[in-house]
């Protein structure tokens, strides 16, 4: 029996975000009690950067190790980047509220970097286990995650939801996977298309099952409509910081693997999946920007503005171009930068026993903490699409693949979506500035590490809407191997 | 030509927002105010250049700057004037001078953000109006939008303001996503003719577009502008908007914003989409000749002396339209001309109610009469600004309005005749109001110890009625200086619209939806 050739310079980027993981917890148990441990988490950034550093030079060339299961190639270095970047600004975020929240020990850091390490995987997988193994890693850590905030009880309630819908969708996935084998007796994604493409099984039943079962499950990871039930309450209760990294992370790695399988794996069901993923993404933005509207807790308000973003990326989905597929990759990195922004102004604007979550709470925050109000009202801009901001070059992006393509009654509602989103994103401004409080919000404490994880991202949301040239060609270069 | 080493254009684009960073770092309210006015005055002394060094021969685009910005896509940072947007963007640096200085006791609380606003805002504006670009005009058009809603829902009338500010951002946001797929479309029309993917409008103006296609295009852009305009019957934000928006706003929005609209509809919209312009020409004459109307009579019943004056705008604005549709010389020129009438003959009534409202803070015309024996200078001013507005000989509104009825007239007699019947109705709103205001006896106890126009009031004044005189008196100061732009736009248009009339019939499979 031949051993596999074993490159691990490949995976470099990964074993190291594991060794940190473990390192973590490691110096936790040995580091003496009682103590506050911010350093666990100076740790782990550390342990992020080196990857970031290991990543970039992978960018140059595809690829592939491990007997094809692993490829590295630009696709999954931009997602391995973008993903580092989410893990970054979520371990800042987190050393001021995870301390704050008395959960600041070391399988909180330990379990984002494992986190981290999972959807790196997702991104990086050309086998459906690989794919599949990196998800579990991913959702299990995000379960515990969830419910890191044992005393509160939305927290545990968060967990326990997302784990048992989860699981369930899971399920799907891997019944989809089972479908896929059973159909064509292989794993590996390029030679489940070349044996689609030449026994010409476009009508085998069981494929088409396992079609509809991998959208189920990848739908759920993304929050995608009808399968985003979870996402409201799941947000709400996660801890702050554990909701931002939801919200970007998950849905970056679910964006990855989704892509990955569909137009690696299934081309040529492309006119199928196309016309179930036109209804998905219309729906997913309707309707998560309609619900939105009415919410009154800012968690919940992003959760499904969050399911609207879901769908706008759809759009470039099902435009299936090359612009699309790279403004896809914009769009996650920018959504990256304003939504973890936004929840670290969230994070910013509570304190420990109370977190002020509630719309109304930011009744005349605009002149209290004008900077935080203005950054907030920056990314909330930003999502909602408005220029010079990173948000509104990456919808620009996506709606221009979409007209590429010629879906243009999906770009009209999708830019109409995107003026409805206005309003809700406007609410919050509109108390920010235009109301007075009713209920001084005193005694905040800004600790250094989110505000620079605030400044980060206002910086990388400006620089994409202002200079964006650099990300777009990188990201265009990034799918030359996929297309 | 450059100032301290920055091309004009660009200066004049970025230097407000520059000093709007360096109002962030002063503390005391009234050096805020001063700094700002200096601020507005070196903004509209540096655009002065603009008309002096204009070659009012050509028809091209002058003090052209073109960059850049996101290759990949074919976005560049194309800026440049021509006679067209030359006396907008001078309108605009100029008014907002004066806003500067209205606001000076007006507005109390949260001085400095009120001033970086107002900056952020003369960004906005004087970028749309010089983009050359169909991206960058349409970024620069939404940054208008965030400090206006701001200057309305801060600033406003404490009543109605978060609901006027509101209705006004989502309605342009509403019209404007539209014009973005639009543009997109285009871009891709054209992408898929030459093989250059560009959004530069001066390129875009060559394209041959199927006639199917030109329809849903001018549709949208068409939408995105009437909103803005405001054209009948998408007008029912504008009432909100002035009748909430502190004064300033009011004269900003009237001065320059509306003609973001018409000037969309003259740069953007026409010359991209002629035969579809074309068509639905009787279309908008007839909507603009409802605006022009149905303005004057709603101005006529209302009790509010500043949603008076916003309702005139609709009926104001629907000559603009009407001209520019008339397409013919004098039709655009009046059109254009009358842009600038409106600019300063509304801003000026806005400035007006605005200093009465400042005294009595009431704007029913019920509470006032007499005033004029109280406050003689100001009803001077007053009764200058009202004739302009209706259009006497000898001021600017005649000028505009005699030009477009002419066009109006060349292009149909039917709609000459009701756009000039909407005249006699203008002059009857306005006199009428003015006469309830300021003549007769003095009713109302407390008009009668009102004080008179102070000196900072009379400076704001005094420029705007030189201009409506200098206006009605020498209009071929301004002419000369449109009249190439006109002409070439004019015989641009009627070439494209003749080309297309030999061509066979389009593909029209290329716009099929899906």
């Amino acid at each position: 029996m031949k051993l596999p050739d074993i490159d691990l310079y490949l995976i470099a980027p990964e074993i190291i975000i594991a060794a940190f993981g473990f390192l973590v917890l490691l110096v936790d148990v040995f580091a003496p009690k009682g103590e506050k441990k911010g350093y666990l988490g100076v740790l782990s950034l550390i342990g992020v950067v080196i990857a970031f550093f290991y990543t970039l030079p992978l960018a140059g060339a595809a690829k592939t190790g491990f007997e094809g299961m692993f490829t590295s190639d630009g696709f999954a270095i931009f997602f391995k980047i973008t993903i580092l970047i989410i893990a970054f600004l979520t371990v800042l975020i987190s050393m001021g509220y995870a301390t704050r929240e008395g959960i600041g020990f070391g399988e909180y850091y330990a379990l984002i970097l494992f986190a981290t390490l999972g959807m790196m995987l997702m991104a990086s997988g050309t086998h459906l286990i690989v794919i599949f193994l990196g998800l579990e890693t991913m959702s299990i850590s995000i379960y515990i995650l969830a419910g890191m905030l044992r005393e509160d009880r939305k927290s545990v309630e968060s967990a326990f939801k997302y784990f048992l819908l989860g699981a369930f969708a899971t399920g799907f996935l891997l019944y989809g996977i089972a479908f896929l084998y059973g159909a064509t007796g292989s794993l590996y994604l390029k030679d489940i298309a070349s044996y689609i493409a030449s026994k010409k099984l476009l009508d085998n039943p069981m494929l088409l099952m396992s079609l509809a079962f991998l959208t189920i499950g990848f739908g759920f990871k993304i929050a995608s409509v009808p399968f985003h039930m979870w996402t409201p309450d799941v947000y709400e209760g996660a801890p702050t910081s554990i909701t931002a990294f939801m919200a970007t992370g998950v849905k970056a790695a679910g964006f990855a693997a989704l892509i990955r399988v569909f137009f690696t794996a299934l081309p040529e069901f492309r006119p199928d999946w196309t016309s179930i993923m036109w209804l998905i993404a219309v729906v997913t933005m309707t309707v998560g920007n309609i619900i939105a509207i009415s919410q009154n807790n800012i968690k919940r308000m992003l959760a499904y503005s969050s399911i609207a973003h879901a769908g706008y990326i759809l759009v470039a989905f099902v435009a299936g171009n090359k612009s699309g597929t790279s403004g896809i990759l914009f769009y996650l990195m920018a959504y990256a930068f304003m939504n973890l922004g936004a929840f670290t102004c969230v994070i910013l604007l509570g304190k420990k026993g109370e977190e002020n979550i509630l719309v109304t709470d930011y009744a005349g925050v605009g002149f209290k903490y004008p900077l935080l109000a203005a950054s907030m009202t920056i990314f909330l801009l930003s999502m909602a699409g408005i220029p010079p901001l990173g948000g509104f070059m990456a919808k620009f992006y996506i709606f221009s693949a979409a007209v590429e393509a010629k879906f243009y009654w999906l770009a009209i509602l999708g830019v109409l979506n995107s003026a409805i989103s206005v309003y809700y994103y406007l609410r919050v401004t509109v108390l920010m500035y235009f109301r007075e409080s009713e209920r001084e919000i005193t005694g905040l404490q800004f600790s250094p590490a989110p505000v620079i994880a605030l400044i980060l991202a206002l910086i990388g949301t400006f620089y994409m809407g202002i200079f964006p040239s650099n990300v777009l060609s990188f990201a265009q270069k990034s799918i030359a191997g996929l297309m | 030509m450059d100032i301290l080493g920055i091309p004009i254009l660009s200066f004049l684009i970025f230097f407000p927002l520059a000093g709007a960073i360096v109002l962030l770092f002063i503390k005391k309210e009234e050096i805020i105010r001063w700094t700002t006015l200096a601020i507005a005055l070196v903004e509209f002394v540096a655009s002065l250049p603009l008309f002096f060094k204009f070659d009012s021969t050509t028809a091209a685009m002058q003090f052209l700057e073109d960059w850049w910005w996101v290759e990949a896509y074919g976005i560049s940072y194309k800026i440049g004037i021509d006679g067209i947007s030359l006396l907008l963007v001078l309108l605009a640096t100029f008014l907002t001078v004066l806003c500067v200085l209205c606001s000076w006791t007006a507005i109390t609380f949260r001085v400095k953000e009120y001033m970086i606003s107002f900056l952020f805002l003369e960004t906005g504006m004087i970028g749309a109006l010089v983009a050359l670009d169909l991206i960058l005009f349409y970024v620069f058009w939404e940054v208008m939008l965030i400090p206006m809603y701001l200057l309305i829902g801060i600033w406003g009338n404490p009543q109605r303001r978060i609901y006027a500010a509101i209705k006004f951002f989502l309605f342009t946001m509403a019209g404007s996503v539209l014009m973005l797929v639009a543009i997109l479309v285009l871009y891709f029309i054209n992408l898929k003719a030459t093989g250059r993917g560009t959004f530069d409008v001066l390129e875009l103006y060559k394209l041959g577009i199927p006639m199917g296609t030109q329809h849903w295009l001018f549709g949208a852009f068409a939408l995105a502008f009437a909103i803005k305009v405001p054209m009948f019957p998408f007008h029912t934000w504008l009432p909100d908007a002035h009748t909430e928006a502190p004064t300033a706003g009011s004269v900003i929005l009237a001065g320059v914003l509306l003609k973001m609209g018409t000037y969309g509809f003259i740069r953007f919209a026409m010359p991209l989409f002629p035969n579809a312009a074309l068509d639905l020409m009787p279309l908008i004459s007839i909507l603009a000749l409802i605006g022009i109307i149905y303005g004057a009579l709603v101005s006529m019943m209302q009790p509010d002396l500043k949603r008076l004056v916003a309702f005139s705008s609709v009926s104001h604005l629907g000559y603009v339209m009407l001209g520019m549709f008339a397409l013919n010389t004098q039709g655009v020129q009046g059109s254009i001309y009358q842009m600038l009438n409106h600019g300063i003959s509304t801003g000026s009534l806005f400035l007006i109610v605005g200093m009465i409202y400042e005294r009595r803070h009431t704007r029913m015309i019920s509470d006032f009469g007499g005033i004029s024996k109280v406050m003689p200078v100001f009803a001077v001013f007053f009764m200058i600004v009202t004739l302009s507005s209706i259009g006497l000989p000898g001021t600017n509104g005649f000028v505009g309005e005699f030009l477009i009825l002419l066009g109006a007239f060349q292009a149909n007699i039917v709609y000459g005749v009701l756009a000039a019947a909407g005249v006699i109705l203008g002059a009857a709103y306005m006199l009428w109001m003015f006469q309830r205001v300021m003549f007769g006896k003095i009713t109302n106890p407390k008009n009668e110890g009102l004080k008179d126009l102070n000196a900072r009031e009379v400076i704001t004044l005094i420029p705007m009625v030189a201009l409506i005189f200098l206006m009605g008196i020498y209009p071929k100061l301004f002419f000369s200086k449109m009249d190439s732009s006109v002409e070439k736009f004019l015989k641009d248009f009627k070439g494209k619209v003749e080309m297309k009339a030999d061509l066979p019939a389009p593909k029209v499979a290329e716009v099929k939806e899906r």
